[in-house]
C-alpha cells in the first residue's frame, strides 16, 4: 500500500471527529432510475426485474454512484461507504445474481476510490477514505425462520464466512481503505463476517482497519437477535476493531442511550450513523438537517463518538450539518486498551504456522 | 505488551446480556446439568431426542442462579457435533436461557468448533490443553480467537494430567505464556482448570488433592495476571454419591476455601448448594477435616458420619412454597391477590367473615386493602395487566363467596354497600369489538367501581337509559372501527340534549385524544375524557369522582383546547393538490414489461373448518401482547427486563389455552376467497369481471387517492394504481377474501360465568390471532397455489409478519382504503354471509368480531400506504360515483376529511 491508512487515520482521529457519508438509497431515489438503468450494458437479458437492486448501479451507472460520493465529499465527509450493501452471494441470490458479486464489490469500491482520490487531490490537507461495506444479508444465523422448529436455520456460519470472504476480497481488490460490517441485526452473522475479514487480512498480510456498526431495532433496546448494545460489543471485541457503533432503525434521539452504553464499555473508537429521525406514515424521513443536527449534538458535545454520519433518509445537506457539528467538538479520547490504530503489532497475530 | 495485575481489563462474556467477571462479581456459577457425561437424565433426554425437556433443564439452571450454562455432548453413542449444534440453536431461541453466556464443553475439537459457530455471544471453550503438544494447542487457541471466546485450559500436558501442586503450576505457567505471547490471547480470557479430583476415596495419595488445588489456585492468581481459575466442583465429592446432604456440604466447604484463594468460577449444580453458615457444626467439622486434610482418619470419620445422615432428605423446599400461608390473615389475602392464587381465597374469606361484624366489611376491609396493594403496584409499573386480571379473578371469587352472606345481611339491616362509583360501559352501535372494554371493566371493578357492562353493538338510547336507571356516575364508550367515532359524537350530542352531567370516557383502538378534543368534547358540556389504556382508567375515574377539589378537569379542558388550537393551525397549513393533478402523478407501475400471472383458480372458493394447528404456525404474537398492554416485540418481549417475566407467563397461559382450543375444536375457522379478471378504469376505480371474456362487469371498486401536497418526485398513491389499466391491454387480475374465527363468544361466556375474566379475555384475544393468522396463511396459499404468482416463495413467519412477500392485501377501513362501506361490495362478491356466516353491521364491522377481510393485489410494486387526508373535490366525486349525497359521503369519509364540513 502506498500510504499507511492506519497511521493517517490514527493521526486524524486523535484530533477530530471524522465524518461518514449519508444514505446512498435516498440519493439514488432522487435520480428516478428505471429498470433499464439497472441493466444497462451488463444485465440486459436477465430474466427477473432488477430495479431496486441498487448495488448494480455501481456497474451499470458508475457515473451516478461516483456523483453521489462526490456530493458527500464536497460537503466535507471523510469517508465514502461503498454502494455494496447487498453485495454477498446470499443477498444477491434473491435476484439470481450470485455471479455478479465480485463485480458489484469491485466496481463499488472503484467508484468510491475514484471519487476519494479526486477529492484528496483537491484538498490534500483532508485526505478522503473508502470504507468497504459488508451488509447483514437477508438471512439470520441465530434466528429460526419457523416457530415450530426453533432450532432451524436458513444459513450457516460457514455459508456466511464464504460469502463475506468473497465480498471482502473484491472490496480490497477495488481499493478500499477499511472494512465496515454494518447494520448488524444478528450478531452471529457479524461474527462470521469478522471471521472472514480476519482470514482475509491474514491471507493478504494487511492491517486494514475493521469497523462494525450494529442496529438496535426498536424500543426494546436490543438487536433483532436479542442482544443489548454492551453484549453486542463483547461478542465482537476479539476482532481488534478500530470502531464499533450503531446505525439505522433509530433516529439520533433514541440511539443516544445505546451509544452511551458503548462509549462506557468499548475499548475501541465509537461511531454512530443514525437515520434522519423515524419514518413517517409513508416510510419517508422528515427530519431536516437542522433538526437532525440538534438531535445529534449531544453525541458530540458529551464526547461519546469519534465518527459520525447518517443512515436512511440523510442527504448531503444533513451530512453538511453534521460535519459542521463535528468540527465544533473534540473527539472521544482514545480508550486505554485501544490498539487497532496505535500498536505496532496487529491485533490478530499472523503467519505463525 | 507485558501484562501486570494493574493493566489487565476485566473478563467480559456475553449471551444476550453481558457478564462481567471481576473482583466485585463474586464467584460465577456455571450450570453443570446440560452435560451428557454428568447427568444421566440429560443423557437420556438427548438419546431420546427429547430436546424440549433438555432445554427445560438449561432453563431451570438459569432460574436457579446459574450465570453460565455448560453444554457437553461427549458420548460415544451420540453424534456430538450434531447434538451440540441442535441444542445450542434451540437454546438461542429461549431468551430466558440465552441471556447468559454458554460454556462449550468437549474433549473433541470438532464439537467445540461447531459450538462456536452457533453462539452469537462470547462463550467460553472448555477446554484445550497441551495434551497433544504445543503445536496443536497454538492452532486451537488461534482458531478460538477468530471466533471470539474465552478458554478453559486444563492442567494437562503430553506427560499427563497434573495431580500435584508443582505439576499444576508448571503446566499452567507454560500454557499462559504460549497463549499470551504466541497466540495474542487476551490474558483475562484465560481460565485454568487445575483439576479437581475426588477426595476421601480411601487412597491416602488423594487426601491432599483439595489442598493442592487451593495452593495452585493461589499461585495462578498471584503469578499469571488476568488468568482465572475454574473447575468441576462435584468431582471432589464423588465418593459420597447418593448422599446429597454430605455432598452439598462438601461442595460448599470446598468453594468457601477455593474462593478465598481466588477461584473465580466453578461448574456446579446451581440448585444444590447450601450456604456455608447453614451447615450443621458437626457435619462442617467432619467435612473440613477431609477437604483441608486435617487428620489422617478424616475420610473414615466422614464416611461413618455420613451413614448416620442418610435418609434425611431435602423435603423442605416444597414446603417453602406454602410458607406464605403462615402469615396473618391480611398478609395471606394480600399475597393471594397480588400473586393471583385462587386456591385458598374462599377459606381466607370465610375466616375474615367470621372475624368481621358484617360480611360486607370483608370486602371493604381486607380485600380492598389487598386490592389497593395491587393497584399501587400496577400504578408504579411493578405489576402488569395480565397479573391484575388474575388478581381480579381472585377478588371475584372471594366476592362471589361472600355475596349470599351480604344479601342476607342486607335483608336484615337494609344497608347497602359502598363502592367508589357506578360506571356504565358499552361498545357502541355497529361495533363488535370488546376485548379492550372488558379489560377496562376488570381493572375498574378491581378498584371497587361497580361496572355495568352493556356488551357490544349497544344503541345510544340503551346506553343513556341504562345510565339513568342505574344512576351511573360515569359512562364509558368503546369502539375499534372508525365509524364508531361518529357514533360517539352522536352519543355526546344526545347527552347534551338530555342535560346529562356524567363524565363521558372514550376509549378503543380508533379513538384518540385529538379526535376526542376536536369532535366529541365540543358537543357536550360535561366532562369528556379520552382514556388511552386500561392503566389510565382508574386514575381518571378517581380524579373525576373525587370528593376533594382537584384541578384534573381544568387541566384537561385546557389540554383539549390547546389540542384543538394546534389542530386548527395544522389544518390551515395542510395543502391539497387538485384531483386532476393528482391523477396525472400516480405511482406509475411498469405495465409494458409486466405479464400478469393468470390465477390457477378463478372465481370463488370456500374453505371451511381449516385445521387450527396449522393456523397456529402463522401467529403474530406481538399484537397479542399489546392487547394485554405489554409493549415490545415478540419474541424479544419474553426476556424484556421490565415485562419479560409477565409476558412469559402470559405466553405460557396462552399456549395452554391454545392447546385446549385446538384439542377440543372450540373454534372454527372458515374462509371464502375469490380471484377475478380485473382492470383499472378512469376515475380511480377497478372493474371486476364475471369471466375471462371481460365483458360483464360484476363489481366496481371505488378507490381514493392521496391528495396532500407533496414534492414533485413523490407520487399520489391509490389502490387503483395496482391493477393494469383497461386501455393498457394487459389482462390483469385481483382478488378478495374474508376469513372468520367462530366460537370465541361461547367459550368466553363459559369463563365469564365462572368469574374468570382472565381466560375470557384470553379466549377472545386468541380468536383475533386466529383470524389474523388465517388471513396470513391464506395469503401464502393464494400466492403459491390458488393464484400461483409466487410458487417458489419460502418465508419464515417473521418474514411474513414484516411483509416481505410480493403483493398486498389491504382491508377496507384501513389506511390505504379507509372507507368501510366498500366491504359491502367485497362481501357480496364473495357471498360471504351465506357461505361462511360472516356478517356486516350497520357500521360495516364484521361479525364474528374475529374476522379479517381484504383485497389481493399481486403486482410486485404494489405496496401498503396511508391515504392521509383528502379534499372536497375528491369527496364530491366519490359521492357521485357511489350515488350518495355529499353528506353521506362525508359521514363515511369523516376521519379522512381534510376540510371542515
Amino acid at each position: 500500500m502506498a500510504r499507511s491508512v492506519v497511521k493517517e487515520l490514527s493521526s486524524i482521529l486523535e484530533k477530530r471527529v471524522m465524518v461518514l457519508d449519508g444514505a446512498m438509497g435516498t440519493s439514488i431515489q432522487g435520480y428516478k432510475l428505471e429498470e433499464e438503468d439497472f441493466r444497462k450494458g451488463h444485465f440486459e437479458d436477465h430474466p427477473s426485474p432488477l430495479k431496486g437492486n441498487n448495488d448494480l448501479l455501481s456497474i451499470t451507472r458508475p457515473d451516478i454512484i461516483e456523483e453521489i460520493h462526490d456530493s458527500y465529499f464536497a460537503i466535507g465527509a471523510d469517508f465514502a461507504c461503498t454502494n455494496a450493501f447487498s453485495g454477498t452471494t446470499i443477498a444477491q441470490a434473491d435476484y439470481s445474481l450470485e455471479d455478479a458479486v465480485y463485480k458489484i464489490n469491485f466496481e463499488s469500491a472503484q467508484c468510491a476510490r475514484r471519487s476519494a482520490d479526486k477529492w484528496t487531490a483537491k484538498t490534500p490537507d483532508q485526505p478522503r477514505f473508502v470504507v468497504g461495506c459488508l451488509g447483514p444479508t437477508n438471512r439470520t444465523a441465530s434466528i429460526s425462520p419457523d416457530v415450530n422448529d426453533p432450532g432451524k436455520r436458513l444459513v450457516t456460519f460457514d455459508d456466511l464466512v464464504n460469502a463475506y470472504r468473497q465480498a471482502a476480497d473484491a472490496l480490497m481488490d477495488g481499493g478500499c481503505d477499511a472494512i465496515m460490517i454494518e447494520t448488524v441485526f444478528d450478531t452471529l452473522n457479524a461474527k462470521a463476517a469478522l471471521f472472514a475479514v480476519i482470514q482475509m487480512k491474514e491471507a493478504r498480510d494487511l492491517d486494514t482497519p475493521i469497523m462494525i456498526s450494529g442496529t438496535i431495532t426498536d424500543a426494546s433496546g436490543r438487536t433483532l437477535s436479542g442482544q443489548t448494545a454492551e453484549a453486542f460489543w463483547i461478542s465482537l471485541m476479539h476482532g481488534g476493531l478500530t470502531s464499533i457503533g450503531l446505525n439505522c432503525a433509530l433516529g439520533a434521539k433514541d440511539m443516544l442511550p445505546h451509544i452511551k452504553m458503548l462509549d462506557k464499555h468499548a475499548l475501541c473508537l465509537i461511531s454512530a450513523h443514525p437515520n434522519a429521525g423515524l419514518p413517517n406514515e409513508f416510510g419517508e424521513y422528515d427530519e431536516t438537517p437542522e433538526q437532525m443536527a440538534e438531535q445529534v449534538r449531544p453525541f458530540l458535545s458529551e464526547g461519546h463518538v469519534n465518527i459520525i454520519g447518517g443512515c436512511c433518509g440523510t442527504t448531503p445537506a444533513h451530512i453538511a450539518a453534521l460535519k459542521q457539528l463535528a468540527d465544533e467538538y473534540a473527539p472521544r479520547p482514545f480508550p486505554e486498551h485501544f490498539s487497532a490504530l496505535t500498536s505496532t503489532t496487529p491485533a490478530v497475530s499472523k503467519g505463525e504456522k | 505488551m507485558r501484562y501486570s495485575h494493574d493493566n489487565v481489563p476485566d473478563m467480559v462474556l456475553s449471551g444476550l446480556e453481558p457478564l462481567v467477571v471481576n473482583k466485585t462479581t463474586g464467584f460465577v456459577n456455571v450450570g453443570e446439568r446440560s452435560n451428557v457425561t454428568g447427568s444421566r437424565k440429560f443423557a437420556r433426554l438427548i438419546q431420546e431426542e427429547n430436546y424440549e425437556e433438555a432445554v427445560d433443564i438449561a432453563r431451570a439452571q438459569v432460574e436457579d442462579g446459574a450465570q453460565i450454562i455448560d453444554v457437553n455432548m461427549d458420548d460415544a453413542m451420540l453424534d456430538g457435533v450434531a447434538a451440540m449444534k441442535r441444542y445450542l440453536n434451540l437454546l438461542a431461541s429461549e431468551p430466558d436461557v440465552a441471556r447468559v453466556p454458554f460454556m462449550i464443553d468437549s474433549s473433541k475439537w470438532e464439537i467445540i468448533e461447531e459450538g462456536l459457530k452457533c453462539v452469537q455471544g462470547k462463550a467460553i471453550v472448555n477446554s484445550i490443553s497441551l495434551k497433544e503438544g504445543e503445536e496443536k494447542f497454538i492452532e486451537q487457541a488461534k482458531r478460538i480467537n477468530m471466533y471470539g471466546a474465552a478458554v478453559v485450559v486444563m492442567a494437562f500436558d503430553e506427560k499427563g494430567q497434573a495431580d500435584t501442586y508443582e505439576r499444576r503450576i508448571e503446566i499452567c505457567k507454560k500454557s499462559y505464556d504460549i497463549l499470551v505471547d504466541k497466540c495474542n490471547f487476551a490474558p483475562q480470557d484465560i481460565v485454568f482448570d487445575p483439576n479437581i479430583f475426588p477426595v476421601a476415596t480411601g487412597i491416602p495419595e488423594h487426601d491432599n488433592y483439595c489442598v493442592d488445588f487451593f495452593a495452585a489456585t493461589k499461585w495462578i492468581k498471584e503469578n499469571l495476571p488476568g488468568a482465572k481459575v475454574s473447575g468441576g466442583v462435584s468431582n471432589m465429592s464423588f465418593s459420597f454419591r447418593g448422599n446429597d446432604i454430605v455432598r452439598e456440604a462438601m461442595h460448599s466447604v470446598f468453594l468457601y476455601y477455593a474462593i478465598k484463594d481466588g477461584m473465580d468460577m466453578g461448574i456446579v449444580n446451581a440448585g444444590m448448594l447450601t450456604i456455608y453458615d447453614d451447615i450443621p457444626k458437626d457435619l462442617l467439622e467432619h467435612v473440613e477435616d477431609v477437604v483441608l486434610n486435617r487428620r489422617e482418619d478424616a475420610a473414615e470419620r466422614l464416611v461413618d458420619f455420613a451413614e448416620s445422615l442418610k435418609g434425611q432428605s431435602i423435603e423442605q423446599k416444597e414446603s417453602d412454597k406454602l410458607k406464605w400461608r403462615e402469615g396473618t390473615l391480611q398478609e395471606r389475602i394480600t399475597h393471594a391477590l397480588v400473586k393471583g392464587i385462587t386456591e385458598f381465597i374462599e377459606e381466607d374469606a370465610e375466616e375474615a367473615r367470621q372475624a368481621a361484624n358484617k360480611p360486607i366489611e370483608v370486602i371493604e376491609g381486607p380485600l380492598m386493602v389487598g386490592m389497593n396493594v395491587v393497584g399501587d403496584l400496577f400504578g408504579a409499573g411493578k405489576m402488569f395487566l395480565p397479573q391484575v386480571v388474575k388478581s381480579a379473578r381472585v377478588m371475584k371469587k372471594a366476592v362471589a363467596y361472600l355475596l349470599p352472606y351480604i344479601e342476607e345481611e342486607k335483608l336484615r339491616s337494609g344497608n347497602v354497600s359502598q363502592n367508589n362509583g357506578v360506571i356504565i360501559m358499552a361498545t357502541v352501535k355497529g361495533d363488535v369489538h370488546d376485548i379492550g372494554k372488558n379489560i377496562v371493566g376488570v381493572v375498574l371493578s378491581c378498584n371497587n367501581y361497580e361496572v355495568i357492562d352493556l356488551g357490544v353493538m349497544v344503541p345510544a338510547e340503551d346506553i343513556l337509559a341504562a345510565a339513568e336507571e342505574h344512576n351511573a356516575d360515569i359512562i364509558g364508550l368503546s369502539g375499534l372501527i372508525t365509524p364508531s367515532l361518529d357514533e360517539m359524537v352522536t352519543i355526546a350530542q344526545m347527552m347534551q340534549q338530555r342535560g346529562m352531567k356524567q363524565p363521558l370516557l372514550i376509549g378503543g383502538a380508533t379513538t384518540s385524544k385529538i379526535h376526542t378534543a376536536v369532535k366529541i368534547e365540543p358537543e357536550f358540556d360535561g366532562v369528556t375524557v379520552h382514556v388511552l389504556d386500561a392503566s389510565k382508567s382508574v386514575p381518571v375515574a378517581s380524579a373525576l369522582l373525587s370528593k376533594t377539589e382537584n384541578t384534573f378537569v381544568d387541566e384537561l379542558r385546557n389540554e383539549y383546547q390547546a389540542a384543538r388550537d394546534k389542530n386548527a393551525k395544522k389544518r390551515g397549513q395542510k395543502a391539497f393538490t387538485d384531483l386532476q393533478t393528482i391523477r396525472s402523478n400516480t405511482s406509475s407501475l411498469d405495465w409494458k414489461t409486466y405479464e400478469p400471472v393468470v390465477p390457477k383458480t378463478l372465481g370463488n372458493k370456500v374453505i371451511r373448518d381449516y385445521p387450527l394447528e396449522k393456523i397456529r404456525e402463522y401467529f403474530d404474537w406481538t399484537p397479542f401482547f399489546i392487547t394485554w398492554e405489554l409493549h415490545g416485540k415478540y419474541p424479544g418481549i419474553l426476556e424484556d427486563k421490565v415485562v419479560g417475566e409477565e409476558a412469559t407467563k402470559l405466553f405460557k397461559d396462552a399456549n395452554e389455552m391454545l392447546d385446549k382450543i385446538i384439542a377440543e375444536k372450540a373454534f372454527q375457522c372458515d374462509a371464502v376467497m375469490g380471484l377475478y379478471p380485473a382492470s383499472a378504469v378512469e376515475g380511480d376505480m377497478t372493474e371486476i369481471y364475471a369471466d375471462n371474456a371481460r365483458e360483464n362487469v360484476q363489481a366496481t371498486l371505488h378507490h381514493l387517492r392521496q391528495q396532500t401536497a407533496r414534492p414533485a418526485e413523490r407520487p399520489y398513491r391509490s389502490l387503483a394504481d395496482f391493477v393494469a389499466p383497461k386501455d393498457s391491454g394487459v389482462k390483469d387480475y385481483m382478488g378478495a377474501f374474508v376469513v372468520t374465527c367462530k366460537g370465541a363468544d361461547d367459550l368466553a361466556k363459559i369463563y365469564e360465568d365462572k368469574l374468570d375474566d382472565y381466560n375470557a379475555i384470553m379466549v377472545k384475544a386468541l380468536a383475533d390471532r386466529f383470524a389474523e393468522a388465517f388471513a396470513e396463511l391464506l395469503h401464502v396459499e393464494v400466492r403459491k397455489d390458488y393464484w400461483g404468482y409466487a410458487p417458489q416463495e419460502s418465508f419464515s413467519n417473521a418474514e411474513l409478519i414484516s411483509e416481505k412477500y410480493q403483493g398486498i392485501r389491504p382491508a377496507p377501513g384501513y389506511p390505504a382504503c379507509p372507507e368501510h362501506s366498500e366491504k359491502t361490495t367485497l362481501f357480496s362478491l364473495l357471498n360471504a354471509t351465506q357461505e361462511i356466516g360472516c356478517e356486516l353491521t350497520d357500521s360495516f364491522a364484521m361479525y364474528p368480531a374475529s374476522s379479517v377481510s381484504g383485497w389481493y393485489f399481486a403486482h410486485p410494486d404494489a405496496r401498503y400506504f396511508a391515504l392521509g387526508k383528502i379534499d372536497k373535490d375528491q369527496v364530491q366525486e366519490y359521492a357521485d360515483k357511489k350515488g350518495w349525497d355529499i353528506k353521506t359521503a362525508e359521514r363515511w369519509l369523516r376521519p379522512t376529511l381534510g376540510y371542515d364540513e
